[in-house]
């Protein structure tokens, strides 16, 4: 068994008083320990509302309308208030984009980072106050003891997502789940936080769940890719396998539209359009009005998620 | 060599940092250290950097929303900082921009039509109503919109389609040099390629002369002919795409070329020291980049290296480039 | 930003915004069609007949069916007082939120748009207009009014500077409310185009900015006209508002005050009962509408 098992999970907003849109439209997923995975998708494509849902965190008015969350066998959609917090910061950890959504503005670092350990562990001051100091060591912070009584405001973005990721490190987590953690940062940044997120995976066997839009950064982190178009997985497969021979039309656009994919001074290949938004999905494969293989079958039926692809006319891929 | 379309001469920009009314320190950020670029016509000169480096603020100062403390800006050889908005009138309707966020860029509440007439009605006062329409309608087509959508608000639109709208914008009073701050970066992917491309079809079409602002170099491989390297408010190497590419001089400018997540992988596989802009209110004596550098020795945190050319026609401000 | 018609369907969704609604519209149109549907003019002391004075509603043992809610000590009818009373209540609140919204505005978009010592200056000067309180300036405004001229001038200007006076205390409400709308707007990046184009300060801050800041100037506008009409309510309840030969709502009040333990009750209580709905009204508006235009209490998506 798996250790983290989604089956057909679908997230439904109202729309209107009787009606209803839905942002996920049955994803499945199955994550092995120390296992990462990357979810890729633009904007609106529902990677993050993926994250919120595995966690059980969708905000009102927005609900999980079918679908399972099996962690270690345990449906977490299921689970009562008190013991999803038992699971959620301790055995599954998250890191945000803004690392201001997980630091509180007017405490200092120490007080944060022991206050999170205490609510999971049984665990005296000064043993907390060590380990904490221990865990920033691990995420490479400059003078960490002094750090600890440093406010978030203090440190620059790369600082404060390192405290973030120390924070989430904490409590020992199976699973990270990282939202876009390196967007708003600079290149160099990006690098150095996503290295140390890739040598803290592999060294504690965490698995790890990354959403982001950049495939650059998937294919460096991850070993295995799953592509979202609204709401729905359209590939998925091992990350080498799917940067090197797409077989979805829409990976393999996203792939080919990449600058450093095309020649200096060449034309990108661009893909037409844009994502329609989940109020107004087409019939059929959400991707047929900019798929230049679309058929009849397209229009009327969704493809199914089938081999690693969902697609009726998929591209040939490896040569396997 | 032709002259150039846009010069800078010793550029500075400082911006006084709000304090308490009765302190007695009057910190300044430098954001701009004494900058000299000239942009050839026709070509696409991109100025690359992190957060912090000045190169938004010399985009900035460039097409004159920000007045320098020092320094002069040209623009076909007339200097523009110091002209009196009379006469930089009709040089404005050759100078425009593309800015980076399309959901803050457009007034959301003028139609695209007004929004599009505005610059024409103001630069070019005496252009006669059809005529406006006329040049709105054919910067439209020119841009990829659609002429259905003069009548409509920025809400309806999706992020790709406001950019173009922006894009028609800045092109509407045929302009000669666009500076183009970021203007892919709050897009998705799929529809980054396409206003790439729309970026250079327009360059081919018109002849334009981009200013290119981005943080990323594989951008600016596909797209740029030179490129500036800026680190805290200084030019650290300027050279032509291909060479910057094949031989990067700065090791600033190693340090962003190795981290770029690449497809192949393997960037990120060795863990790297955290490195942080020093502070741009009390930047340290010698070399900016010195703190960060493999190669600092005791010279560059006591002297600053000044811009210097190479044999490969590199400019760079390294002490350790040949 | 909403579409009209969307907002339209909002309306008509919410049972407490239709309430307020047409309670409004009927005091309103009341107010407005007085002379035409009052019983009788309280104005023209031709109509008026002293014997007629202090009868109770039409419904109590002694009242006259001319006058359905009673009548006051000069003989007036409380209803014909009342819709003309309300018409000068609305007058002055809507001109008084007149005066603080183009003042206000005005200085707020300078303040905002501006800034530095410009910006200092006009907001030291609000908070000094907003430590002083409006109740406090006015009286004191109206009685140097009051004993500077006679009791006609005074009748004849009462309703200019009753607006003149609670709108020129009142201008910083909008003035912040502006300037931080300013401070937000000036930011975007639409004002940076129209800079880049050359379009002179007048024309950015008239013509871009204020555009922009206007839902919030629409919501505290709807409040304001409540605040002023119980502002000057409650000057003219202590007689230094609406002369009463000319009463509005809060002087109607104050003249059935001295009638209340003499039984006469309906003088005073009709028309603070039509003061309360009004207000009421206005406010239940006002909440509804920055509920509805402000964007940050609707979720997004995604």
């Amino acid at each position: 068994m798996a250790m983290l098992e989604v089956q057909d999970l679908h997230v439904a907003f109202p729309r209107g008083k009787r009606d209803e849109v839905e942002a996920l439209r049955g994803v499945n997923l199955q994550l092995e320990k120390g296992e990462r995975l990357g979810v890729v998708g633009e904007s609106g494509a529902g990677k993050s509302m993926l994250a919120f849902a595995i966690l059980n965190l969708i905000a009102a008015p927005g609900r999980v309308s079918q679908g399972r969350v099996m962690f270690h066998g345990q449906d977490l959609l299921k689970l009562s208030d008190r013991k999803i917090r038992g699971i959620r910061g301790n055995r599954i950890s998250m890191i945000f984009q803004d690392p201001m959504v997980t630091l509180n503005p007017v405490l200092t670092i120490g007080t944060q980072m022991i206050e999170t350990l205490k609510a999971h562990r049984r665990i005296s001051d000064r043993d907390a106050r060590k380990l904490c100091i221990e865990r920033l060591k691990q995420v490479a912070i400059p003078s960490a003891e002094s750090r600890m009584d440093a406010y978030p405001h203090e440190l620059s973005g790369g600082l404060r997502q390192r405290v973030v990721i120390a924070i989430a490190l904490l409590t020992d987590p199976e699973l990270i789940i990282a939202d876009e953690p390196t967007t708003a940062l600079d290149v160099t940044i990006q690098a150095e936080i996503m290295s140390l997120i890739l040598k803290l995976c592999r060294e504690n066997d965490v698995a790890l769940i990354l959403i982001t839009h950049d495939l650059g950064v998937v294919a460096e982190v991850t070993e295995r890719i799953m592509i979202m178009y609204a709401g729905l997985c359209v590939e998925e497969g091992p990350t080498k396998q799917i940067i090197t021979a797409p077989r979805h039309p829409y990976t393999s656009g996203l792939l080919k539209a990449l600058p450093q994919n095309a020649g200096r001074g060449q034309r990108l290949y661009q893909i037409p359009g844009s994502m329609p938004p989940i109020t107004a999905l087409p019939r059929g494969c959400a991707y047929h009005p900019r798929c230049e293989f679309a058929d009849n079958g397209c229009r009327t039926r969704i493809p199914p998620l089938q081999g690693g692809v969902a697609c009726f006319n998929p591209l040939k891929g490896a040569s396997s | 060599m032709t002259q150039p379309i846009i010069e800078t001469r010793g550029l500075e920009m400082r911006f006084a940092l709000p304090t308490h009314f009765l302190s007695r320190e009057k910190p300044v950020l430098h954001a701009l250290n004494g900058v000299d670029v000239a942009i050839q016509p026709g070509e696409t000169f991109c100025v690359v950097g992190e957060s912090g480096c000045g190169k938004t603020t010399l985009g900035r100062a460039i097409m004159g929303l920000l007045t320098p403390s020092a320094g002069e800006i040209l623009f076909r050889g007339q200097r523009i900082d110091t002209m009196d908005e009379k006469r930089r009138k009709p040089i404005r309707a050759e100078m425009q921009m593309v800015f980076q966020n399309p959901y803050a860029s457009l007034n959301p509440r003028r139609n695209v039509f007004d929004t599009l007439a505005e610059p024409i009605r103001h630069l070019l006062p005496d252009t006669p109503a059809a005529e406006v329409r006329e040049q709105v309608e054919s910067v439209l087509a020119a841009t990829g919109c659609d002429p259905s959508w003069q009548r409509r608000l920025p809400h309806e639109f999706s992020g790709g389609q406001r950019q173009r709208i922006a894009i028609a914008r800045a092109l509407v009073t045929n302009p000669a040099f666009v500076v183009a701050d970021e203007p892919i970066s709050a897009l998705d992917v799929s529809i980054q390629a396409q206003i790439l491309n729309l970026l250079t079809d327009l360059q081919a079409d018109r002849g334009l002369t981009y200013l290119f602002i981005t943080h990323d170099l594989s951008v600016v491989e596909h797209f740029g002919t030179r490129v500036a390297v800026m680190y805290l408010g200084r030019v650290m190497e300027l050279a032509q795409v291909e060479t910057i590419f094949a031989q990067p001089k700065h090791p600033y400018t190693r340090l962003l070329l190795e981290a770029i997540p690449k497809l192949d992988g393997g960037s990120f596989d060795k863990p790297r020291t955290p490195g942080e802009l020093p502070d741009p209110v009390n930047p340290p004596p010698g070399c900016p980049f010195a703190p960060r550098c493999s190669l600092a020795d005791a010279r560059c945190h006591a002297e600053r290296p000044e811009l210097r050319g190479l044999e490969n026609g590199t400019q760079v401000a390294c002490h350790h480039s040949a | 930003m909403i579409s009209f018609s969307a907002f339209v369907k909002r309306f008509f969704s919410d049972p407490v915004a239709i309430g307020a609604g047409v309670v409004l519209l009927v005091l309103v149109l009341m107010a407005v069609l007085a002379p035409l549907i009052a019983p009788q003019n309280p104005y023209d002391p031709l109509q008026l007949d002293i014997m007629d004075s202090e009868m109770p509603p039409s419904w109590k043992p002694g009242g006259d069916d001319r006058f359905l809610l009673g009548t006051d000590a000069q003989g007036r009818g409380v209803l014909s007082t009342i819709m003309y009373g309300t018409g000068i209540s609305l007058l002055i609140g809507v001109g008084a939120v007149i005066v603080q919204a183009v003042l206000g505005i005005t200085l707020g978009l300078i303040a905002g748009y501006k800034g530095g010592w410009i910006d200092s200056f006009l907001m030291r000067l609000a908070d000094i207009q907003l430590s002083l309180s409006t109740l406090m300036m006015a009286i004191i405004a109206l009685a140097l009014f009051q004993a500077a001229f006679d009791a006609n001038t005074y009748a004849d200007y009462a309703i200019i500077m009753l607006i003149m006076v609670i709108g020129i205390a009142e201008w910083p409400k909008f003035a912040r409310t502006v300037r931080s709308s300013v401070l937000g707007e000036k930011k975007k990046e639409y004002v940076d185009a129209a800079r880049v184009i050359g379009l002179p300060a007048r024309r950015i801050m008239w013509g871009h900015i204020l555009p922009n800041t206007l839902t919030p100037v629409l919501v505290i506008s709807t409040i304001q006209v409540a605040e002023a009409i119980m502002i000057e309510a409650s000057l003219s309840f202590l007689g230094l508002g609406m002369p009463t030969d000319r009463p509005s709502l809060g002087s109607l009040i104050r003249s059935g005050f001295e009638f209340i333990f003499s039984g006469s009750w309906w003088i005073t209580l009709y028309p603070a009962l039509v003061l309360i709905a009004l207000v009421l009204s206005l406010n239940l508006l006002g909440d509804w509408l920055r509920d509805v235009l402000n964007p940050k209490l609707r979720r997004g998506e995604d």
